[in-house]
């Protein structure tokens, strides 16, 4: 069974989503990126684009296959992990802490209610 | 319910994820397709591909029907255990199946034809037996194992005994021979040095076990899909398919024109098309930039038309993308590829893009 942080907030299409003072932290989940695959690339947004809840931010793309990645939050793009940019085995291999993609500075943490908690996300991965 | 090879089990030991592949239950891959691919490349991988169709045509007649069948030309097959690659084209010129036939002793031949084509492939072979006295029959009772990589030969024979290691080590490329009660064979679907191994299907677990001692590395279909790609081969139902000629897909060179003479299914056909002009052709495509190639991506080659990418992936052993592509026949060395909307500038090449361990670019 895939790691799955209770501290974290979660979209079915397999987003994570950590908020600390007023910014949120976004990546894929670990079973996402098994059920992926090896990645070999990450395509981020770009810093100072606005992104509403549910926009694509950006793409990944594994040998076997190519997955978007959608944007829990609204706000505003103000970071992205350039370090997928040389290494995006680095989602494969630390999804939760090194993996993760951009940081968003949420203009409405209510945004944060239509997210699946750890409990709901296990239950809909049990699901597929 | 999916089908299962004989090494079904070998595979879950050896913690394989499965995947449904045309009706079969088969291993996409072991934990990590691109490790895999890399053992392929520097050293010896080995892919279960029993579910493959194994077909014997025996009989007086079977060199002249196959004559007839296949659009390369069996006559060519002068040293016992030679193989041929061919396609099997319908009457329209589009390709039934791509296969590989090896001559066995006393004329008769032995084909590997693809899984998901097994059932129409069969039937059309069987319906073409008319007026030649030969028999077409499957042959379920064989397993079948790919070794491939640089040190694939070696730790094969290394497992299989003093007996099969001395036919086995005396194998040309592209040739394969009875090794006591196996049929071992110096071909492949990666690019590598290696071998295609058809045991009788009860030994194939101890086999599997013996190879994997060895520190042959289990591999699965994605590493088998890029390592055939970064060879330039052709995958079936994607590269190419009955309504494709084989002119269209990079197949020219496996059509034998000559002797005029000899009459094969879908010669008119072709004959026509390459008088009239194709007006495409398969090339190869390199991006060089970030992304990645998929199949049923836009090439767009500029004054010329458009085109479509056929099979792409990332190539771990480049580090970036390839793709097989059908473009326009004027296309020339630069095009470009429609990826999420983006064109992104790509360069027309000529397939393989890897051979033996290195980029051949």
């Amino acid at each position: 069974m895939s790691e799955i942080p209770t501290e974290l907030r979660y979209l079915s299409s397999h987003e994570w989503v950590r908020v600390e003072d007023g910014v949120a932290t976004v990546g894929i989940t670990a079973h996402a990126q098994e059920a992926m695959g090896d990645l070999v690339y990450v395509e981020t947004p770009e810093v100072g684009t606005t992104l509403s809840a549910g926009d694509e931010a950006g793409v990944v793309e594994s040998v076997k296959a190519a997955s978007d990645i959608y944007s829990p939050v609204s706000g505003e793009v103000i970071e992205v992990n350039e370090l997928l940019e040389d290494a995006p085995e680095t989602v494969n291999s630390d999804p939760y802490g090194a993996g993760w993609m951009f940081k968003v500075e949420v203009s409405d943490e209510s945004d944060l209610n239509n997210t699946l908690t750890a409990d709901e996300y296990q239950a809909q991965i049990e699901d597929e | 319910m999916l089908k299962r090879t004989v090494l079904f089990d070998s595979h879950l030991e050896a913690g394989a994820k499965m995947v449904d592949f045309s009706g079969w239950e088969m291993p996409i891959h072991y934990g990590s397709q691109m490790e895999e691919h890399h053992a392929v490349r520097q050293d010896a991988g080995m892919f279960d591909v029993s579910h493959m169709t194994v077909v014997d045509i025996t009989g007086p007649g079977a060199r002249d029907y196959l004559r007839f069948l296949l659009a390369n030309d069996v006559a060519k097959l002068k040293t016992p255990g030679k193989a041929l690659y061919t396609a099997m084209l319908n009457p329209q010129g589009g390709v039934i199946d791509d296969l590989i036939v090896y001559n066995l002793p006393g004329d008769d031949y032995r084909a590997v034809v693809n899984c998901a084509t097994r059932d129409k492939d069969l039937a059309w072979m069987q319906e073409q037996t008319n007026g030649y006295e030969v028999q077409v029959k499957e042959r379920p009772d064989y397993a079948m194992l790919a070794v491939q990589g640089p040190n694939a030969i070696a730790k094969t024979c290394a497992v299989g005994g003093q007996q099969r290691a001395a036919v086995i080590e005396s194998l040309k490329p592209f040739q394969g021979a009875e090794a006591y009660d196996w049929f071992a064979a110096r071909t492949g679907y990666t690019g590598e040095d290696g071998l295609e191994i058809m045991v009788p299907a009860d030994q194939a677990p101890a086999l599997w076990r013996q190879l994997l001692d060895a520190g042959v590395a289990p591999c699965g279909l994605g590493a088998r899909d890029t390592l055939r790609l970064e060879a330039g081969m052709n995958l079936y139902g994607s590269d190419m398919d009955e309504t494709i000629s084989p002119l269209a897909a990079g197949m020219g060179w496996t059509l034998a024109w000559d002797p005029a003479t000899r009459n094969f299914i879908g010669r008119q056909a072709l004959e026509h098309q390459k008088a009239e002009g194709l007006g495409q052709k398969q090339v190869g495509l390199v991006l060089e930039s970030r992304g990645v190639m998929r199949a049923h991506q836009k090439v767009i080659v500029d004054n010329i038309g458009e085109g479509e990418i056929t099979s792409g992936t990332f190539s771990p052993t480049l580090g970036y993308s390839i793709a097989l592509a059908r473009v326009p026949a004027a296309t020339g060395d630069t095009a470009s590829v429609e990826i999420r909307g983006k064109q992104h500038p790509v360069k027309v090449v000529r397939p393989p893009f890897v051979r033996h361990g290195k980029a051949v670019l």
